[in-house]
């Protein structure tokens, strides 16, 4: 088959030093089962650079305490770094201000909290909140659950064949029912990129809101919420080389200002008497109870980290991997990609003849090399394509072509086993 | 690592290959749905009883080598046998399964399940091999739910 074709930014030579990249990573240098390990399960987790892993140390050796409520020295300066913290993560996604950031445990609470402030506060019986046929779990049964509790209904945009949502596809189902539109950014299944730009554009022609799940373009693409013009964009830490843990929500200030608060507790909150409670200002009006304060600063860390290794040189260099794999497994006999949408992150899904995904995931497992098989927390699209799983080989920053290579040559294996 | 061989065996691979009693009963008596949720395995299971004995049993299904061969060797061993006696075996193969990696297992009184000996080494791969016993155990107690390994 065809090699997908698209770079995600165009014109930009992979400039990357990928081993001088890997040298920042400790994990990357153990063997597994003997085996040099070969990272590819990136779309779940990243490995973590040195910067990320020091400052957690450090936070902890040095800074810590609690913030936003001390006087005394080590509590100013946790303050000092987690809202420093905060604007390194504004500044990364391209927010105009520090107060439109919300720190979370990652993209699932995020997108939690925005689905249950609507459920509060915006959505009646017979609404609509439209989602794509790509969505991850975690952008699904947060509206179901909305859905449940306020009689909305969701609406799912089909996908293709190749794993695409038609943007005449989303514009039909936008109506004046739909009160929001949450669609992923990147597929973590299959790795199409999204056209959210024109689904932004479509559904601010109708005032809908738009949330959009970049836990796995965050990573791969630079992102400019201000540009792209969405209400709200969900990422995680943990998939941006960052602690597991922590993620932010972006939000526009007018919708961060008209959602309720999302749990009650501690430092969300300016005045408490039992009569009446005024909450806090943005952001910390969503931010109950003490943070994960290290997380936060490692986030921070892993946002500037990104910025400074260049997220431009970061999606090329991630291309390149992306042919490769491609060409490489689909010379496989009997291998069929699943996903071939021409604007795709390094994400290689894959099935391998009869070989269910999960002997392969524990063959490729004996060979050093980590994939993910299964449904990917996204039974939708295996549904879609009336398949149980799927093996998922997801690049990162740090992986080589020598990598591609052996993950290829591992899958020949793996057919020699099952022959 | 572990040796994928001691995994991987030849019988495993063979009922992977050709799974026994891999095909629709018209007339159950039992019937149960298993499903793995973490991988999406699926399995249909099939019992035709005489009395308190398994006349006759088999399956349908999507799963993973192991599971698939561990649902077509334990419908070859429950076949013929009583209740309390397929029971029995189930006990042992989950002894089998989860007892200390450190220790070698014998499989005694299990024939040839015992080819499941090396799954305890690799415990992602458990629930791959329980799946058949769990949709067994819920078609006997006739639970109408859908049965999981989670």
């Amino acid at each position: 088959m065809k090699a997908t074709a698209e770079t995600l930014v165009p014109g930009v030579d992979p400039a990357l030093d990928v081993e001088k990249i890997r040298a920042q990573f400790p994990i990357l240098r153990q063997t597994v089962h003997g085996k040099r390990l070969v990272y590819l399960d990136n779309a779940n987790t990243t490995q973590k650079p040195r910067a990320v892993i020091d400052a957690d140390r450090v936070y902890y050796e040095e800074t810590n305490a609690n913030i936003h409520r001390g006087t005394h020295f080590l509590s100013e300066k946790a303050t000092a770094e987690y809202e420093g913290a905060r604007a390194k993560v504004a500044r990364f996604l391209g927010a105009r201000a520090p107060k439109e950031v919300v720190f979370t445990r990652g993209t699932t609470e995020a997108i939690n909290l925005v689905a249950a402030g609507f459920a509060t506060s915006i959505l009646k019986e017979g609404d609509e909140i439209l989602v794509t046929g790509l969505e991850h779990h975690s952008n699904i049964v947060p509206w179901q659950l909305a859905c449940g509790r306020t009689g909305a209904k969701l609406v799912v945009v089909p996908i293709t064949d190749s794993g695409e949502v038609p943007v005449e596809e989303f514009a039909k189902r936008l109506s004046d029912r739909t009160k929001i539109a949450a669609v992923s950014h990147v597929s973590n299944a299959l790795g199409t990129v999204d056209p959210v730009e024109e689904f932004i554009r479509l559904a601010r022609a109708r005032n809908v809101p738009v949330l959009v799940d970049g836990a796995q373009a965050a990573p791969h693409v630079p992102i400019d919420v201000a540009a792209l013009g969405c209400d709200f964009y969900a990422v995680s830490g943990h998939k941006m080389y960052g602690p597991t843990g922590i993620g932010a929500l972006y939000g526009t200030e007018a919708w961060l200002e008209k959602l309720p608060p999302y749990q009650g507790g501690g430092d969300m909150i300016s005045s408490v008497t039992f009569e009446k409670t005024t909450y806090n200002e943005l952001p910390w009006k969503f931010e109950a109870g003490t943070a994960n304060i290290a997380g936060g600063i490692g986030f921070g860390v892993a946002a500037d980290w990104l910025t400074e290794v260049g997220l431009p040189a970061v999606a090329a260099h991630e291309h390149g991997l992306l042919v490769r794999a491609t060409e490489a497994l689909s010379a496989i006999e009997g291998l069929r990609v699943v996903g071939t949408a021409p604007r795709k992150a390094a994400v290689v899904s894959f099935l391998l003849g009869d070989v269910h995904p999960h002997d392969i995931g524990t063959i490729l497992d004996g060979e050093g090399i980590a994939i993910r098989t299964g449904q990917h927390c996204a039974q939708p699209v295996m549904d879609r394509y009336g398949i149980g799983a799927t093996a998922r080989a997801s690049f990162g920053v740090y992986n080589t072509e020598e990598e591609v290579d052996a993950l290829a040559a591992a899958l020949k294996k793996v057919q020699e086993v099952f022959a | 690592m572990n040796d994928l061989r001691d995994l991987y065996q030849e019988v495993i691979l063979d009922h992977n290959k050709s799974p026994h009693n891999y095909r629709e009963m018209a007339d159950p008596s039992r019937m149960a749905l298993g499903h793995n949720p973490l991988c999406g395995d699926r399995l249909r299971l099939y019992i035709r009883l005489d009395g308190d004995r398994i006349a006759d049993v088999a399956f349908q299904g999507s799963g993973c080598a192991i599971s698939k061969a561990s649902a077509s060797l334990m419908t070859d061993a429950v076949k013929g046998k009583t209740l309390e006696e397929a029971e029995a075996l189930y006990g042992k193969f989950h002894d089998l399964l989860t007892g200390p990696p450190d220790v070698k297992a014998t499989g005694a009184g299990l024939g040839k399940l015992a080819v499941f000996s090396g799954v305890r080494e690799f415990p992602a791969r458990v629930k791959c091999a329980t799946l058949a016993w769990h949709t067994l155990e819920s078609a006997l107690k006739n639970a109408p739910e859908v049965a999981k390994t989670e």
